[in-house]
């Protein structure tokens, strides 16, 4: 029986300064005056009156003549293109509801929807009535972003057969800013297993299918009970992402991996400790900061 | 507090306050887990009456366990002062507190129980489940156990059902944790005893 360890609350330490990449940071609130310059065009952030001022509250940049401010944590905004995890919360005529952290739910129509028999079928009535049997409320799914409406909703779509509803495996909740935009979200890492990176903040973490092609285009789940050593590599996975969370690293495949190979002389259960944590975390930025430079 | 979740707000919070309430009082209801005696002052005329108010500030899963670690904790830090009484010539009693912010009594919390949650997900059981692990759970099975091992209630909380079996099972399992959660705990508030004013005080923001 393991012993139960307690601790005496101390004050949180501040998160370690990395290196400066080049050009200093520049912080605002929002209210904050960025520019009084007519001449800049922004980005995220309102004018009222003569100078520019923002907002939301992040990073200021400068680009030429447009400024850009990027949220530190914010609600999901969709840009097309763009692989979401979602989670269906409600059914309704042509459609269905996504959750996707975003301001506004998503909306995934039933034309934009992979149908098993064949791409190019025209939805009947018959496939309206059926909708609850290929999603239901809670499942989950990963798609892509078709377009946003001028309210600001996203409208997904899975035309693709690498889309569609997942299966058995982890999801954990992140903020979108921690999510780097790379070219694949898609990653099958080395250690076996395989991560969908939603740039809505949404990580799922599933073990690797065996077969690469599917039949349906990914309707039918996978049952089978995932053997013990698949499901400590997920678990460890989600204790590794859950470690970066915690301090502000950015996301993508190769910080998962070197944060998951420095995390292996720990018990996994170790790592959500906060000592293990920090060195887990040191060791991991260590090595990206060798990778860049 | 509607710090912990945005349903809290206004009265929001009052049916889990009422639940939260009339669980410790039945696991307090046993007459050995806080000495009362120690608590008058006169007999049959004045005693101390202790109350115990719970503010969440934040909701992470596994709240009747914190919330009996934190009475616990509690009760081992207070200090009540000590009370002369002094007889008037007319016969009315005066109770008159010492002048001295270091003389008081504490009270004795060797029995005072601690809640441990056990939640039935699948087949098996856990404890101090995560928020999320709690929605998972159908049942779960709340039993105050003491620091010598001794259970002085139990509860069924969730709408699943729970096999006599695995009750038995859960039970054993929650009188082995609490155990070990007591010796931590005691440890843990003589190793804050010793550190006396040098004691780092951090607030829940801090």
């Amino acid at each position: 029986m393991s012993a139960i360890t307690m601790r005496l609350p101390v004050a949180r330490k501040p998160v370690g300064p990395s290196a400066p990449r080049g050009g200093e940071k520049h912080l605002v609130a929002p209210g904050d005056t960025i520019t009084t310059d007519t001449g800049y065009m922004r980005w995220g952030q309102r004018r009222r009156g003569g100078g520019g001022r923002t907002g939301k509250r992040g990073k200021g940049e400068r680009v030429n003549k447009l400024v850009c401010v990027k949220a530190l944590k914010t609600r999901y905004n969709g840009e097309v293109g763009d692989i979401v995890v979602g989670r269906i919360t409600e059914v309704q005529q042509k459609r269905w509801k996504v959750e996707t952290n975003s301001r506004l739910d998503s909306v995934l129509l039933l034309s934009s929807m992979n149908l098993p028999g064949g791409e190019l079928r025209r939805r009947s009535a018959e496939d309206e009535l059926a909708m609850r049997d290929y999603l239901q409320e809670g499942d989950l799914i990963s798609a892509e972003v078709q377009s946003v409406f001028s309210d600001g909703a996203v409208s997904l779509h899975t035309r693709s057969l690498k889309y569609g509803k997942l299966g058995q495996g982890v999801l954990v909740q992140v903020s979108p800013s921690l999510v780097k935009r790379q070219k694949t979200h898609f990653h099958d890492l080395p250690c076996g297993a395989s991560v969908i990176l939603g740039n809505n903040g949404f990580i799922w973490i599933y073990p690797t299918p065996e077969q690469k092609d599917e039949e349906a285009g990914g309707f039918t789940t996978n049952l089978e009970p995932v053997p013990l050593a698949d499901r400590e590599v997920i678990s460890r996975l989600r204790n590794c992402i859950v470690a970066l969370v915690t301090h502000k690293l950015m996301l993508f495949d190769t910080s998962i991996l070197y944060c998951y190979e420095a995390s292996l002389p720990h018990q996994i259960k170790d790592v959500l400790k906060p000592e293990v944590m920090e060195e887990i975390i040191l060791e991991t930025r260590q090595r990206l900061l060798e990778l860049e430079g | 507090s509607a710090n912990a979740t945005p349903e809290f707000e206004g009265r929001g919070g009052e049916e889990l306050g009422t639940e939260i309430a009339s669980t410790l009082y039945r696991v307090f209801s046993c007459e050995s887990s806080v000495d009362l005696k120690s608590l008058c002052i006169n007999p049959r005329e004045h005693c101390w009456v202790l109350y115990v108010d719970v503010l969440l500030l934040e909701c992470g899963g596994n709240l009747f366990d914190a919330i009996s670690i934190a009475v616990k904790a509690a009760l081992f830090n207070t200090r009540i002062p000590k009370v002369r009484v002094l007889e008037d010539e007319e016969g009315s009693k005066e109770i008159e507190l010492s002048d001295d912010p270091y003389d008081c009594i504490r009270l004795n919390v060797d029995n005072v129980p601690c809640i441990v949650t056990l939640s039935k997900i699948g087949y098996r059981h856990v404890v101090d489940a995560t928020l999320q692990e709690e929605a998972c759970c159908l049942a779960s099975l709340l039993v105050s156990v003491t620091s010598k091992g001794a259970l002085t209630s139990m509860k069924k909380v969730g709408k699943g059902s729970l096999d006599p079996e695995s009750i038995f099972e859960m039970m054993e399992t929650g009188k082995r944790v609490g155990k070990s959660l007591h010796i931590a705990l005691q440890k843990i508030l003589d190793e804050e005893e010793s550190l006396g004013t040098s004691r780092q005080k951090v607030g829940f923001l801090g």
